[in-house]
């Protein structure tokens, strides 16, 4: 997206979009879930027997990775405690009001959402922390949620209102962070293909932790949807190489994280060590 | 009043093992399954973590005995600073070993694009030579050098911070750190200093003039080394405290983890004529003052207390004037 300041992650977001055609209210909660959600371990779907891979043949992250190690700093900065802090919060009943530059804006509940015809998309997570996993997301691509609003011909980005429920998310009681989070697409990337609402993981309703009930997932980005770009090297963290969870060592990271041949034109002509 | 509080003494001594609690808790959580599913990243932050509150709370021993007069608190800096850097060693081998698997080139690439890493290196090369020097005889061979050398301890917890700071995603918390460095730095002054802090109040004037006004009588002194001797032998045998040693801080703000007067001022020190030729006086008042004294005494002296306890007392004020 456009030059997000590397030094930048989770506060600053509010600056990100200036003109905006669409507000999401109360939704799209795990916007900072880099990581992934947290359920009961036990009840693990993948059992030993998902072999599945991406389509570059790596193998998906289990349940219980993806569920245990989050990133959602609306619950708490503590990767391990996003599950149980997260475990009872109220996913329903969950509207999302798409508004702004749109000529039919309106409120969908989250019935309306289910409506769209959900698809299993096992997409790579890549956090600007250094690590990445394999994750089998539910959803349906936000294209087809933006089109049913339509966007009028002025409107160039999108900009996320995430939840703000500073009683049942702790995080959001510490001040230091301006809630509630906000965050920005271009248009043209929010109608990408690959960017998907996520409704669901491993076949299953979106746990809490992994950022139920919805959650936006575009998986050439890092969890902050800046792009990922190994060539980029990031004041904190090392982009060349990352830590696949699961495996030991280090794998170096591909550009836009892998899915350069689908997105790679969204960005031809930007000098994207700049506009990353 | 140094036999009175004899018996807790021993106390903080024993206490400063506790930093090896964050250790036993990682072994702890890794042999149990309670790490992440990162478990390196786990290992990284909580090795960093330990390793900078060790060196803030040995940065805070010398502050600690001259504004609060806590005059236990000098013994504890050594052994805090030697395992803050144990930490450092161990969150430098997770990281070259665990995490890049001493894969020459991806170091490489990690200090030459992460400057988080670059500062991070760049304190635990300051503190190498530190820890390094923490002997006895390395105390003894640099004479007044060490003191100096040793004043580095402050570029390399500036270098931690600043380093903390870089790799966060949320500059609060190393902040904070900053902040408590800034205090600590601060409490170097020697314009803030409490107007009676213990034994402090020599330092600042001539070694002439100390020998002017013992504190306490002979008889007395006396009797407070033959306490402190038992004492001397118990720190003897349990080196690794290293609780000997630290006792210098309490004459000087600049503390974190130096040496003893007598490392400089011992038989082998820059300035050995001198200190034997001290005025009995001069080292009644210093014996007043146990934190000068007692712990610094045992470990590096092993003779009997009464003349090496003249030695190298009669030296510490001349360290003032470095
Ligand atoms: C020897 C060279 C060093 C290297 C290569 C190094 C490397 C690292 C790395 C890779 C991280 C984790 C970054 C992340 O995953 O977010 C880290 C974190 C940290 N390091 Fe170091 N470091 C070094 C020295 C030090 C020293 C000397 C100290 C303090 C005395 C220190 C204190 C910390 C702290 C406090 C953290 C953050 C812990 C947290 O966020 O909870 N490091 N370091």
């Amino acid at each position: 997206m456009r030059g997000i300041p590397s030094s930048e992650i989770t506060p600053e977001h509010v600056y990100l979009s200036r003109r905006r055609f669409m507000a999401a209210t109360g939704a799209l909660g795990a916007m900072l879930a880099l990581g992934a959600c947290g359920a009961s371990p036990d009840t693990s779907p993948t059992a030993p027997a998902d072999t599945r891979t991406d389509e570059l043949g790596d193998r998906l992250n289990s349940f219980e990775q993806i569920t245990t190690y989050n990133n959602y700093y609306e619950f708490t900065t503590d990767k391990q405690r996003v599950a149980r802090l997260a475990r009872d919060f109220r996913v329903s009943p969950w509207e999302v009001a798409v508004g702004g530059l749109a000529r039919r804006p309106r409120v969908f509940g989250l019935e309306d959402l289910l409506r769209f015809e959900q698809e299993e998309r096992i997409y790579r997570l890549r956090c600007v922390e250094g690590w990445s996993m394999v994750i089998p997301w539910l959803g349906f691509p936000l294209r087809r949620l933006l089109a049913e609003v339509e966007p009028l011909a002025a409107a160039r980005y999108v900009r996320f209102e995430t939840v703000l429920r500073p009683e049942e998310m702790p995080g959001q009681r510490d001040r230091f962070y301006p809630w509630p989070y906000v965050e920005g697409l271009r248009l043209d990337e929010a109608m990408h293909d690959l960017t998907l609402l996520a409704t669901g993981l491993y076949g299953r309703s979106l746990t809490p932790q992994n950022g139920a009930p919805l959650r936006l997932v575009g998986p050439w980005k890092y969890g902050f949807y800046a792009n990922v770009n190994p060539d980029v090297p990031h004041p904190r963290w090392s982009q060349a190489t990352e830590r696949r969870i699961g495996e030991g060592g280090r794998r170096p990271t591909l550009p836009f994280n892998g899915y350069a041949e689908e997105v790679a034109a969204l960005y031809a002509g930007l000098d994207l060590r700049v506009n990353f | 009043m140094a036999d009175q509080q004899q018996p807790w003494r021993a106390w903080p001594r024993l206490a400063v093992h506790l930093a090896l609690l964050p250790l036993a808790l990682l072994i702890f959580d890794a042999a149990t399954g309670r790490l992440s599913v990162n478990p390196i990243q786990d290992m990284t932050l909580r090795t960093g973590k330990a390793a900078l509150a060790l060196l803030m709370l040995s940065l805070a021993c010398t502050p600690l005995n001259r504004l609060l007069g806590w005059k236990w608190a000098v013994a504890l800096r050594k052994p805090l600073g030697l395992y803050s850097f144990l930490y450092v060693c161990l969150h430098l081998l997770v990281f070259a070993v665990a995490d890049y698997r001493l894969d020459p080139a991806l170091i490489g690439q990690a200090i030459a694009e992460k400057r988080y890493v670059l500062a991070g290196l760049a304190s635990f090369a300051l503190l190498l030579p530190l820890a390094l020097t923490s002997t006895r005889g390395a105390m003894r061979r640099l004479g007044r050098w060490w003191r100096r050398l040793h004043r580095l301890v402050y570029a390399a917890a500036a270098l931690a911070v600043l380093h903390y700071l870089w790799l966060s995603k949320v500059w609060r918390e190393p902040a904070l750190w900053g902040v408590a460095l800034v205090i600590l730095l601060l409490a170097r002054l020697p314009i803030v200093r409490p107007p009676r802090a213990h034994g402090d109040r020599h330092r600042f004037l001539l070694p002439g003039a100390q020998a002017q006004h013992p504190q306490i009588s002979p008889e007395r002194h006396l009797q407070q080394s033959k306490i402190r001797n038992p004492q001397s032998k118990m720190a003897s045998a349990a080196p690794s405290s290293g609780s000997a040693r630290p006792a210098r801080a309490q004459g000087h703000p600049d503390a974190g983890g130096e040496p003893p007067q007598q490392a400089q001022h011992g038989e082998h020190g820059p300035r050995p004529v001198d200190q034997r030729r001290r005025p009995q006086g001069a080292r009644q008042q210093q014996g007043d003052d146990p934190a000068h004294d007692e712990q610094a005494l045992p470990e590096l002296r092993p003779e009997p207390p009464g003349p090496a306890l003249s030695h190298q007392i009669a030296g510490a004020p001349g360290d003032d004037q470095e």
